[in-house]
């Protein structure tokens, strides 16, 4: 026994580097088996954008409209329901898009076992808000409709933040606390989902941009 | 003599530690994964998953999804306690040095 631990103290000097390599490989292997961490942060700065853009149409539409105002069976909630729709799927398209360009950078796999799971986690509390708040519309209570996409996308967040860059977390967080104060002051949800949509976008993903792209 | 006795020689492969890497820290995994991860061939991963089965560190659950066979591997508690000693015991090396 004691002749094998001298032939093993001989060689461990040799093999630290090989040691230290295995521990970052294990790091390295349990990070890109659990978490899925090429999102790309400019994406979310153009969504944010996309946001601001939206918004100020509907703004402009609305303004400029007879009322002034938002009524439930008006052309121009049509309107602003399909700049929504728009401002969402250029912001999928946009994420897609980049965040593949990031992941082949990487060499890592846009759809795998990882990215499947980010995605699945992050659409069940999306498309639960996002039907819940078409039930509301078609009951004629449209009210909440800001606070309920910021609570919820904030969730969607939380809940994908496990399986992807932790940091999506925060973001979630302030988007949940915009949307509980919009449903305390209904009168400034429009404000409250620019801040949370738009600005908090741009904000955050200018940070993850420097953070982690760079 | 004790950090010695804890380096496993299960693990002593790179293949076998990136295995029990990856199933640390997820539910399961199954084959295909495993081999993109580790990016290793289907004989040389299967000679691996085997080894660390026989000591019992891992486990294998063979089913169907639709009609493609599927194999899924877990880690044991016994696995896990290992990995979790032989680890340490790396740490410990690497700091003594």
């Amino acid at each position: 026994m004691k002749s094998i631990y001298f032939a093993f103290q001989s060689t461990l000097k040799m093999d630290s580097k090989d040691y230290l390599k295995d521990i970052s490989e294990i790091k390295n292997l349990m990070n890109k088996s659990s978490r899925f961490i090429s999102l790309s942060g400019l994406s979310g700065v153009l969504a944010g954008i996309y946001a601001l853009v939206g918004a100020a149409i509907a703004f402009v539409l609305v303004k400029n409209s007879t009322r002034g105002y938002l009524i439930l069976d008006g052309y121009i909630f049509k309107l602003c329901l399909l700049i929504l729709a728009l401002v969402a799927i250029f912001s999928i398209v946009t994420g897609i898009i980049l965040t593949t360009k990031k992941a082949k950078k990487q060499g890592a796999k846009i759809w795998d076992t990882s990215s499947k799971r980010l995605v699945i986690n992050f659409l069940i509390p999306l498309l639960t808000g996002g039907l819940y708040i078409l039930i509301l519309l078609f009951q004629g209570k449209y009210g909440q409709t800001a606070a309920l996409m910021l609570i919820f996308y904030g969730l969607a967040l939380v809940n994908a933040s496990k399986f992807s860059i932790g940091d999506i977390k925060y973001l979630g967080i302030i988007d949940i606390i915009l949307g509980l104060i919009a449903a305390s002051f209904p009168g400034y949800g429009f404000w409250l989902w620019v801040i949370g949509f738009g600005i908090m976008h741009i904000i955050y993903g200018t940070w993850m941009h420097f953070k982690y792209d760079k | 003599m004790g950090i010695i006795n804890n380096i496993n020689k299960a693990f002593d492969h790179r293949i076998r530690l990136g295995i029990m890497s990856i199933l640390m820290v997820n539910e399961y995994a199954d084959f295909k994964m495993l081999k993109d991860l580790l990016e290793v061939t289907d004989g040389n991963l299967a000679s691996h998953t085997k080894a660390l089965e026989k000591v019992e560190y891992i486990k294998v659950e063979k089913q169907f999804i639709g009609r493609k066979p599927n194999t899924r591997y877990y880690t044991t508690k016994l696995g896990e306690l290992e990995f979790k000693k032989h680890i340490n015991a790396l740490e410990k090396l690497i700091n003594k040095q």
